[in-house]
């Protein structure tokens, strides 16, 4: 059985949803063929390990080059942007934003808009914001137009429907559009793009994201691969591009290998199919393109995670996702588990600047620490290093100064003296020896249970003498120095 | 020596390690300090005495201080720097006694001294220098045989078919994801064969697995699935932490299948009882 969840119904932490996750043995699967095959088209287009370093040196070293006079290149991008006659607004919050775009839509009288595929967007719930006023937001990507129709959320950041198999998504325009049952993927992508072809004619605006904003040429970068992105954002008089603060680079040269980085990272591709560089509305000699232009650009909380040296690495993000193909907790709970917009390694990192730690308390302690993402991550953001500090600033006490937004959520008195107590045991020798000559001499007498560890293991039995007294005895004999 | 940081991805699905540069070994010393670890200590003892034995095969003197505990992971990665920072320098006041080499019989606790203390003690320049000694002279065991001892194993077992678990440290932060296999590979009658997605995590994460049993539980569920489907006898690996998770989980599943640490496997296979005296 496939869950259906719109993001509000679901269980009201991370670790019930995983439960219920772990239980479905179709989601399971879903998500580790759809990640095996995601890992190898990533270790194919990435053969030769030397380019690929080099490659990600790069790409780090332009992200953060970036980030360091990100104030001066958004600027730099408004006017070349104003120039090339886009509309660039700026919104600190969700709120904010929505307002903008719904007001850029209410002064065209527009009543029906379609959409490329945008996390940003998502970020904002915009779909429900304006149905809410009255229009009608249709999703033209076909993962994202699955989604919708299921009246979910996206699984993946790249991939959103990549909790279903072939399967499910007949079965679900079946019983939504009356199409004939067939696990044939063209035919099924054949049903979306005759819904979807008519909706591009008649949208009175197309909402895109952007992957690159360019600073010194005025430019907008969008990737994709159906040609749904280039319909969104020609075909409707009016184009909303929405995009965070840190999409921002200097030039189109930077562009190149995070091009590159990006493409490979997500779908193992050379390329995508259609390089989308949006440089302003329809000129009046032009045949094609929309009348207005606009750029929103974001925040919601990216300044606060700018301000913070350690955590500004997190908007190095390039979105391409590589982090949750490659994460064995992503893998196995998938990304509704998440209960936020962006799942998998790179949402634990991001969302706590969004939304605030108090409200993902549970994101950093999800993660073995095992470093599969750090690993492919296109432009090197340490996410094992950024969980580690969130992991501190989650037990900060009330009385420490709070450097994330929600810090201090998981603080416990009882957890922070059971670590005094570690503490005091692992500083005082005689204590430690004298724990192990305790734990090994009663090891019978060892608990049956211990708490969660015995869910998963058989209780822990010490050994008959520790190390400590083996290698005293060995090294005594050997005439050796115990020292 | 170059194909052991090259191997790109033998196995499709398994994560393309990041080239990391190669670290450059010392001549063998005299004598060194075994850091025990904790979850050796009172877990799988006999795992530490065979690390020294190999070693003293080599002809080197180990040490072992009745003061040292554990290496403040456990504390680090729960989020609590300053007991992390605590336990942290009294490890360091015990090792920098001698100044010896430290030889650790496991990828985690090795990897949090080599890197994670310089996280730890980033803002006290005083204790960052002793730090970065001690990370400097930190070997993980299965390095410090292959490329300090430069050891010569003579197999005196019987065939004998193994899988080999990595643990994540020694993949990522140790860069020794392939030492093991080289040591293995020395053992002329021993057969190591893959099982599926062994790159992959096994679950443990120190506090991980009480904190998100759901999803640790499953981890490991999938790790020894695999084990057991791969034909092995036996699976060895040279991280504590990874043995008690996988072990547990094993008898918990009432399966007979075992793992147990590369030191115990190597010393066995390769020692002749009444022979050299080392026993």
């Amino acid at each position: 059985m496939s869950r259906r969840i719109p993001v509000t119904e679901l269980t009201p932490d991370f670790r019930g949803r995983a439960e219920e996750a772990l239980a479905d043995g179709q989601l399971r699967n879903n998500f580790r063929v759809a990640m095996d095959s995601l890992m190898s088209k990533r270790a194919n287009a990435f053969q030769d390990a030397d380019e690929r370093e080099g490659l990600r040196e790069l790409g780090n070293r332009i992200k953060a080059g970036a980030l360091s006079h990100l104030p001066d290149l958004l600027e730099q991008l408004e006017q070349t942007l104003t120039a090339n006659g886009v509309k660039v607004h700026w919104a600190e919050t969700l709120e904010e934003a929505n307002t903008l775009v719904h007001g850029i839509i209410e002064a065209r009288q527009g009543r029906q808009v379609v959409k490329g595929k945008s996390m940003v967007s998502e970020e904002m719930e915009m779909n429900d914001y304006l149905a809410e006023r009255g229009i009608e937001c249709l999703e033209s990507d076909m993962g994202e137009y699955i989604v919708q129709l299921d009246n979910e959320k996206p699984s993946h950041i790249i991939m959103p429907a990549i909790h279903k198999n072939a399967r499910q998504v007949s079965k679900l325009f079946h019983d939504k559009l009356g199409e004939p049952e067939t696990e044939d993927v063209n035919q099924l992508i054949q049903v979306g793009r005759r819904t979807l072809r008519q909706k591009f004619m008649d949208a009175d605006v197309g909402v895109s994201g952007v992957n690159f904003a360019i600073a010194e040429t005025g430019t907008l970068l969008l990737v994709e691969n159906e040609g749904n992105g280039r319909m969104s954002t020609t075909v409707p008089p009016v184009h909303i591009a929405v995009t965070g603060i840190e999409k921002v680079v200097a030039n189109l040269r930077d562009v190149v290998p995070l091009v590159s980085l990006l493409t490979r990272s997500a779908l193992g591709q050379p390329i995508t199919t259609y390089v989308n560089l949006i440089s302003g509305p329809r000129k009046p000699d032009e045949l094609d393109g929309p009348e207005e232009v606009h750029l929103v650009l974001l925040d919601n909380g990216r300044s606060g995670a700018f301000a913070d040296a350690q955590m500004r690495q997190t908007l190095n993000c390039i979105r391409c996702g590589a982090c949750m193909n490659h994460c064995p907790v992503y893998t196995r709970v998938g990304g509704h588990t998440y209960g936020e917009v962006y799942p998998g390694p790179i949402g634990k990192i991001i969302t706590p600047h969004m939304a605030g730690l108090d409200n993902v308390p549970d994101h950093p302690s999800a993660s073995s620490l095992c470093g599969a993402c750090g690993d492919v991550c296109p432009v090197k953001i340490p996410i094992p290093e950024l969980l580690q500090r969130l992991r501190q600033e989650n037990v900060k006490s009330p009385e420490q100064p709070q450097q994330v937004k929600g810090g201090g959520a998981k603080f416990s008195r009882t957890e922070r003296w059971i670590w005094r107590g570690w503490q005091t045991l692992n500083t005082r020798p005689t204590l430690y020896r004298s724990f192990l000559w305790a734990a090994t001499r009663f090891r019978a007498l060892s608990p049956k249970k211990a708490g969660p560890w015995t869910e998963n293991h058989s209780a822990p039995v010490p050994a008959r003498r520790s190390l400590h007294d083996l290698a005293a005895e060995h090294l005594n004999q050997k005439g050796g120095r115990p020292s | 020596m170059s194909e052991l940081f090259y191997d790109a991805a033998p196995n499709a699905t398994r994560v393309a390690p990041g080239r990391k540069p190669q670290r450059v070994y010392p001549d063998k010393p005299e004598a060194v300090t075994l850091f025990g670890t904790c979850v050796v200590d009172l877990f799988f003892p006999e795992a530490g005495l065979d690390a020294i034995r190999l070693l003293e095969r080599e002809g080197i003197r180990v040490e072992f201080p009745q003061e040292q505990s554990c290496c403040g992971q456990p504390a680090w990665t729960s989020g609590y720097r300053e007991e992390a920072r605590a336990v942290a320098r009294a490890q360091l006041d015990i090792l920098d006694r001698s100044g010896l080499p430290v030889v650790v019989p496991s990828g985690s606790c090795a990897g949090m001294f080599r890197h994670h203390y310089q996280a730890l003690f980033a803002d006290q320049p005083d204790m960052l220098k002793r730090v970065q000694a001690l990370a400097e002279r930190t070997f993980e065991l299965t390095e410090f045989l292959l490329y300090v001892c430069k050891v010569q194993l003579t197999d005196n077992g019987a065939p004998r078919k193994i899988a080999l678990h990595t643990s994540c440290s020694a993949r990522r932060e140790m860069n020794t994801h392939l030492h093991a296999r080289e040591l293995l590979k020395q053992l002329g009658r021993v057969e190591r064969v893959d099982h599926d997605h062994e790159s992959e995590c096994c679950g443990f994460g120190g506090t991980f697995s009480v904190r998100m049993p759901e999803v640790s539980g499953a981890m490991v569920k999938d790790k020894t699935r695999s084990l057991l489907d791969s034909g092995a006898i036996e699976m060895v690996t040279a991280d504590g932490g990874c043995l008690m998770n996988i072990n547990g989980s094993l008898e918990k599943q009432r399966e007979a299948f075992r793992g147990r640490h590369l030191a115990s496997f190597l010393w066995e296979r390769s020692n002749v009882p009444g022979k050299g005296g080392v026993a």
